[in-house]
């Protein structure tokens, strides 16, 4: 499975949607996850690809994590596995 | 002053999942100890307790509340269900506002501790859940039970160790009789059964590797148990007027601290919780029926409690009944005063002294008639709860039937 299906997978399992309803321009907001989902969701993240997320819940846009929507965030992840895996 | 009385009770324990089945187990005289199951028991010079089983959480909580919910809290939101619908309350406007949450533990989330500290220094994982802090606190319980019923009042958890739920109860009582709140949802809950919460009992060698068998002169400690027991105090007058099913009265409560030992209980701090539990409620010793004792089992709590009652009671004491329901669920610990109450409302209400089982011996220091072994059919007007908590800090409540 793709980092991008496995991201699309945990995302919509934490929204309680199918994965088909999760599109890459689908912000958190649309899918109707919160903060406290969001914390969760990157839990699930760093636990699948064994690695660290650099996101603080108290200023989300600090950091260059972007979360503005799923596509966003697949690359983001996608970046921290090529960092931290080498 | 209003008067109090209590509209709705809700439990889960050994002996039940509801207050039905726990009442059917204490008239049947039933023990609900039994051999502890789970990682790592074998580890453990204790394996036996009061665990609850078949506690189905599938179908009760979905994923999300699992991820939020300590074993403790999933307890207390059951019971708190079965106590509030048969109250027949539901909270809005004013009512909400007013009514609020004040539940004992002594330990919050025990469970989550351990299953997290073994996953950062047994497994040595570097990541715990991001939920673990809303989970493990010990004010969890009555916060998801205040938003699951929308009481917005005053909440608050309080933690005494054996005492917490006769100390939650007693706040709650104080604000519904001051009119402070209408009602107010109260109790306890406890969940330390996993390997460190009985661990660290262990350490202090008071625990019974067999059974519970409080005043008996062949007993040999304590036995822990786990679950809640929740309750709806109610202004009488509201109750009343609403045409509410009233279970009994809370008529008085006295709280007193030893100021002397952190472990052994002292005669004199017992004493004088009760005798200002029959003060606060006017009562005069002589009317007490029914006494639920903390009762745990050991040398060192029987034999206080049982000086203490004599104390207060002089020969009164040796007609009134008292009995410790600890040996069929076993100690709940800052749950343990909930339950009990059970027991003291099927005195009240149903005329059932609930027996002291697992009795086999007369001792001498515990010459009080202590229903041994078998529930008794008796009339009784005013009963106690005691609760004698380690740190000396000790709570009674005293209840009549209406």
């Amino acid at each position: 499975m793709s980092v991008q299906d496995k991201v699309v997978e945990i995302i919509a399992e934490q929204a309680v949607l199918e994965p088909g309803d999760v599109t890459l321009d689908s912000t958190l907001e649309s899918l109707g996850i919160d903060s406290l989902g969001l914390v969760e969701s990157i839990f699930a993240i760093e636990e699948e690809f064994d690695i660290s997320v650099p996101f603080n819940a108290n200023d989300p846009s600090e950091g260059d994590f972007d979360i503005s929507n799923v596509a966003s965030i697949v690359t983001g992840i996608e970046k921290l596995i090529k960092e931290q895996k080498s | 002053m209003h008067r109090v009385v209590i509209t709705g009770a809700g439990t889960v324990n050994a002996l039940g999942h509801d207050v039905p089945d726990t009442l059917e187990a204490m008239r049947e005289g039933r023990c609900g100890i039994g051999a502890l199951e789970f990682q790592d028991v074998e580890r453990l010079s204790i394996q036996i307790g009061g665990q609850v089983r078949r506690f189905e959480t599938e179908g009760r909580y979905n994923r999300q509340q699992m991820s939020l919910y300590d074993r403790f809290t999933q307890f207390t939101l059951a019971a708190a269900k079965e106590a509030i619908d048969q109250a027949g309350l539901s909270f809005s406007g004013d009512l909400a506002a007013k009514s609020g949450v004040v539940l004992g533990t002594a330990g919050g989330g025990v469970s989550t501790w351990d299953a997290n500290y073994r996953s950062v220094y047994e497994e040595g994982k570097n990541r715990v859940h991001p939920f673990v802090v809303p989970k493990l606190m010990n004010n969890a319980a009555a916060s998801h039970v205040s938003m699951e019923h929308n009481l917005k009042g005053p909440s608050f958890t309080v933690s005494t160790a054996c005492a917490s739920s006769n100390h939650a109860m007693a706040q709650a009582f104080q604000m519904v009789r001051t009119g402070m709140a209408p009602a107010m949802i109260t109790g306890g809950s406890e969940s330390m059964l996993c390997f460190g919460g009985v661990k660290a009992w262990e350490g202090l060698r008071v625990m019974s590797r067999d059974a519970c068998r409080p005043f008996s002169a062949n007993r040999n400690g304590m036995v822990q148990g786990e679950g809640a027991g929740v309750f709806v105090f109610e202004e009488y007058e509201r109750a009343r007027k609403r045409g509410a099913d009233i279970l009994c009265e809370v008529i008085g409560f006295a709280m007193s601290s030893d100021a002397s030992d952190i472990v052994m209980p002292s005669k004199n701090g017992a004493a004088r919780a009760i005798a200002g539990a029959l003060a606060d409620a006017q009562v005069n010793r002589d009317q007490v029926g029914y006494i639920n004792a903390h009762g745990t089992g050991t040398a060192a709590n029987d034999k206080t409690e049982c000086a203490a009652v004599a104390d207060v009671f002089g020969p009164h004491a040796d007609k009134l009944m008292i009995s410790s329901t600890k040996s069929m669920h076993g100690h709940l610990i800052g749950g343990t005063g909930a339950v009990e109450l059970l027991a003291c409302i099927m005195a009240l209400r149903d005329g059932v002294i609930a027996p002291t089982i697992g009795y086999e011996e007369p001792d001498p220091e515990c010459a009080l008639d202590v229903v041994p072994n078998q529930a008794r059919d008796a009339k009784v007007d005013v009963v106690l709860s005691n609760a004698f908590a380690f740190g000396g800090m000790n709570a009674v409540l005293a209840l009549r039937s209406v």
